[in-house]
């Protein structure tokens, strides 16, 4: 486990992968598991716009584009940029609040092999040849219409992956309640474990909706229940409702991190503290308080009825007013600072425009009279990607340049982050900005081809154009992570220079205790502080290094996931096999068995002694100088 | 140099944004060029809010602009350390009232015309003879197909609805099957067919499709449907009040006057086509296949191949292939022989009831 003892074999590392319940792995686990997803969701859409590149065109069939539409938009939410967010919120995180861990290191681990064994049981439907069809919304008249299993999938794979998801928002609450470093009052924490406690309290209450929903898919398409069948008393509107309660807050939680991850850079690279901090605060809680006000903006157009869609079309405009304050401050914090354009700061930079510009059309499309023509239309597709690309994937791009050091230990090239970021940033507006238009013209969404004559030729080919350029972008990007990974060059703790918080104070990577010693927190931008005090250790130690209680790593999370997943597989064909409703009691009780396992056998963890400590600081002394 | 900077680029936005919203866009789909109040309504909501929105992204980027020109380290020099300003109570109180005033100037607007365009309440008011003031359509949406009922004058037609310019005409909408939204860009917003309640709502339209690229307005389905969502089309044929009265007395004397172009192809028709598609307009929806009454009239085969014998031929053999997921069955040479098929096109698009 020490970080003396490193030389291994491939088994012991893999079996150390698998069973680790450190918060920083488990980050690196997020992260690779959450990119893999976004490059196949990735090319989902190049073959979407490929589709689209000229009229009438026959790439795929009708079918096969559905189940494209359907498994880009659930792959990028779920399994793609949710992920990667949370591999940020847990390598760094704890960090930030200067603890140990998070505070249910094994969920943790849970956490993350749910949405593992989720994504991939989604993406299995891809081997069966049935596929999600409906949509990433699966609207229920049209989810219980489709035939074979893709459906299926949709509903087991996003309940198995949800679940991971609700531990996950969990346990960071729980961490950032009550495993601050002395002194790191709320109002001192940075802006990135904000958004990130937002966003997990968001997830607590916008999850088990989606769950309630998916269990009520599923048993109407398993089980034959018969909550959505209009001809049998039930009602298509309620899954709408449940969606949208569960979906729209889910946009804020991808937001609220990305504007986390860009608050720390804005303000390191102007070397300046963030502008009306406490503003920013407010901001955050009051935008993840209205998220949960406007969810029926989407069902404008549903027949609700004129007072509902003004009640709804008013709070959506709300949220323009803390969001626009967020804007604002950002750009106080840069004016009259001293920026440098670094990758990282170049993404944030790109943000403001392209997150203005989504979000205006977003206000737009809250009154209600006028979203009666944009929904549904290309118009929306266009705005939803101005926020979520211009909004989260920069985002998510700017965070991996920027924390890259933090969590792998090495720099990511500047060169080509930036030659990234130039063909992605004009890619990402050449495929959008003109897709406002085509709803503007009468384009509906989820089309899988256009007539010739509507007007529409020249601009669906510049987006295709645009769409490719994004996609040589994000090829330069994992050119730039294998390279980087390759040569293997060691950064020290605060490779940017402009560290303001804890992260930068220690070691890249941190040792796997995090802290010797926990830190003394004396307020906002600790580490920016001892730097301006002069401080040689760059922490004032809350605490005499004493010997550290730490969590052994354990297989059961792995292998109650495991059970899920074979569960799952007994549930969709139970009713055409004889073997189903064994494989899904055998799945259900390995879970039990392995919940019992963790139950009755008591892991009281271990200690790192006082004196191993000593000697691994020492070591990473001397490999410094 | 920066006020000159400045000026150009909110002209040059000016002219790109002026260029884009006059240009492009076909005058039968686009939500730019209004055919009706309540299309109309919308544009303006647009006009207003685009204007709000341009002006504050703007605002933003001036702030943006003039900030990464003027506080660059590589002009302030490695070793400048910013003062370390918290924040501002008078910039916070700005920059909050400011955008909330805007919303308003917004939000007013955006309630009247809810509650202007969802105001049904004229649906069913009657004369004192007790004859309908309105003109009601019943839409029904099908996998993939419309079906469009005239209650009040015992017509029924498919695919290409009719109706009188200058006047408001108030539609009911259901899906038969599974969700679907009805939409004309042109004539106004969309409003969506769901399965288990009836959606009312009104439109207007006024100009005459007479001079289109087509003589129609395009209409789409606006919600994921199943594989052939894109192929879900329909169009609007506009009428001055008197023809549209003369089309509705044409419809009602389908029922007693059939035209019959092929005798044998009517005969393959009775055969082979009866069970699901009526070729009479008078009736009620509710239909398996789309009603053919007018079906030489119209713009499309099968809602959106070009109007000729050789698509109709073709379509009838495979519709699958055409449109994936549909329910009509594609009729093999053993079932219709080529010959039955010539016939049966020729009869088929012979059904015409304008003149």
């Amino acid at each position: 486990m020490s970080s003396v003892a490193q030389k291994s074999g491939f088994g012991a590392t893999l079996w150390d992968w698998l069973t680790t319940v450190d918060h920083k792995k488990i980050g690196i686990l997020y992260l690779l598991g959450g990119l893999f997803f976004f490059v196949l969701g990735g090319i989902e859409a190049m073959i979407i716009r490929l589709q689209l590149m000229t009229p009438n065109n026959d790439l795929v069939s009708a079918g096969l584009f559905n189940d494209l539409i359907t498994m880009h938009g659930t792959t990028m939410i779920f399994l793609a940029a949710m992920p990667i967010l949370f591999g940020f919120m847990n390598a760094i995180m704890p960090l930030q609040i200067g603890a140990r861990d998070v505070a249910f290191p094994f969920i943790n681990s849970l956490g993350f092999w749910m949405f593992a064994f989720g994504g991939l049981f989604l993406n299995i439907s891809w081997l069966f040849g049935e596929v999600p069809d409906a949509g990433w919304t699966s609207y229920a008249s049209l989810s219980l219409h489709s035939p074979g299993h893709g459906v299926d999938f949709y509903a087991i794979g996003l309940q198995i992956a949800g679940g991971g998801t609700l531990m996950a928002g969990i346990n960071f609450l729980v961490t950032i309640i009550n495993m601050r470093a002395p002194g790191m009052t709320y109002m001192r924490m940075p802006l990135f474990t904000w958004t990130t406690f937002v966003a997990s309290a968001m997830i607590l209450f916008a999850f088990p909706p989606l769950t309630v929903g998916l269990f009520f898919l599923t048993f109407d398409r398993m089980f034959s229940g018969n909550f959505f069948d209009h001809t049998m008393g039930g009602n298509t509107i309620i899954w709408e409702h449940i969606f949208w309660i569960f979906g729209h807050p889910e946009v804020y939680i991808l937001i609220l991190p990305a504007f986390g991850i860009f608050s720390e850079i804005f303000s390191v690279f102007s070397r300046k503290r963030l502008f009306g901090y406490t503003a920013m605060v407010f901001a955050t809680v009051l935008i993840g308080f209205l998220g949960f006000m406007v969810w029926a903006h989407h069902m404008f157009t549903v027949g609700l009825g004129p007072t509902a869609n003004a009640i709804f079309a008013v709070a959506t405009m709300a949220i323009a007013v803390p969001t626009g304050v967020k804007i604002f401050n950002w750009l106080l914090t840069i004016w009259g600072g001293s920026i440098k354009v670094t990758t990282p700061m170049l993404y944030a930079l790109g943000f403001i425009p392209s997150f203005v510009m989504g979000g205006v059309t977003g206000v737009m499309q809250g009154a209600a009279p006028l979203d009666y023509q944009l929904h549904d239309s290309y118009f929306i597709v266009a705005h939803f990607h101005y926020v979520i690309v211009g909004g989260v994937v920069l985002a998510i791009f700017a965070g991996l340049h920027y924390w890259w050091p933090k969590m792998f230990g090495t720099m990511l090239n500047e060169l080509l982050g930036k030659i990234t970021f130039v063909f992605f940033f004009v890619g990402f507006h050449m495929t959008f900005l003109i897709q406002h238009w085509l709803g503007f013209w009468g384009m509906p969404r989820r089309v899988w081809t256009f007539m010739d004559g509507q007007g529409w030729n020249i601009a669906n080919l510049v987006s295709t154009i645009g769409a490719l350029l994004m996609a040589i972008g994000f090829t330069v990007m994992l050119i730039n992570i294998i390279m980087t990974t390759i040569k293997n060059e060691r950064v020290g703790n605060d490779p940017w220079g402009d560290g303001r918080t804890l992260e930068w104070a220690i070691p890249s990577p941190p040792p796997f205790y995090n802290f010797p010693a926990t830190p003394l927190v004396r307020g906002l931008d600790t580490l920016w502080i001892e730097k301006m005090e002069g401080s040689k250790e760059m922490i004032t130690p809350a605490e005499p290094i004493t010997d550290i209680h730490m969590p052994h790593g354990s297989i059961i999370p792995m292998l109650m996931t495991l059970g899920l997943f074979i569960a799952g597989f007994g549930a969709m064909f139970h009713q055409e096999t004889s073997w189903g409703l064994g494989v899904l009691i055998f799945g259900l009780a390995f879970t039990f068995v392995a919940m019992a396992a963790r139950s009755l056998k008591d892991d009281l963890g271990y200690y790192v002694t006082k004196e191993q400590i000593l000697q691994d600081q020492e070591n990473i002394k001397r490999g410094r100088n | 140099m920066i006020k000159g900077l400045k000026k150009w680029r909110l002209f040059s936005l000016l002219a790109v944004f002026a260029l884009f919203m006059a240009g492009c866009g076909n005058e039968e789909i686009s939500t730019f060029q209004p055919a009706g109040q309540v299309a109309n309504d919308q544009f303006k909501l647009l006009l207003l809010a685009s204007g709000i929105m341009l002006l504050v992204i703007i605002v933003v980027v001036i702030i943006y602009t003039v900030a990464l020109f003027r506080f660059r380290r590589s002009k302030l020099g490695e070793d400048h350390i910013p003062e370390q300003v918290e924040g501002s109570h008078t910039l916070e109180l700005l920059w909050t009232f400011i955008p909330i005033v805007l919303l308003l100037i917004l939000a007013i607007p955006t309630v009247h015309y809810t509650y202007k365009l969802g105001d049904v309440k004229a649906m069913g008011a009657v004369d004192e003879d007790g004859n309908a003031e309105n003109l009601v359509v019943d839409v029904t949406a099908k996998l993939y197909w419309w079906e469009f009922e005239y209650p009040d004058l015992g017509i029924v037609t498919a695919q290409e609805l009719v109706v009188p310019t200058d006047e408001k005409v108030y539609f009911n909408l259901i899906a038969a099957d599974v969700k679907h939204s009805f939409w004309i860009p042109s004539v106004g917003g969309k409003l969506d067919t769901n399965v288990e309640n009836v959606n009312k709502f009104y439109l207007s339209f006024e100009k005459e499709s007479e001079g289109l690229k087509d003589g129609v307005f395009y209409g789409k389905c606006a919600e994921l449907c199943g594989p052939s969502h894109a192929l879900m089309d329909f169009k609007v044929k506009t009428l001055p009040r008197d023809q549209f009265d003369s089309w509705v007395a044409a419809m009602q004397e389908t029922a007693e006057k059939p035209v019959v172009a092929n005798a044998d192809g009517e005969e393959v028709f009775s055969q082979s086509c009866i069970g699901c598609h009526a070729v009479s307009g008078v009736g009620e929806s509710g239909a398996q296949g789309p009603n053919l009454a007018s079906f030489g009239d119209r713009n499309r085969v099968a809602g959106f191949l070009e109007h000729d014998e050789e698509n109709l031929k073709e379509w009838i053999r495979d519709t699958q292939k055409y449109k994936p997921g549909n329910t009509m069955p594609s009729f093999s040479k053993d079932q219709i022989s080529d010959e039955d098929l010539d016939a049966l096109a020729e009869y088929l698009m012979g059904l015409k009831v304008a003149k």
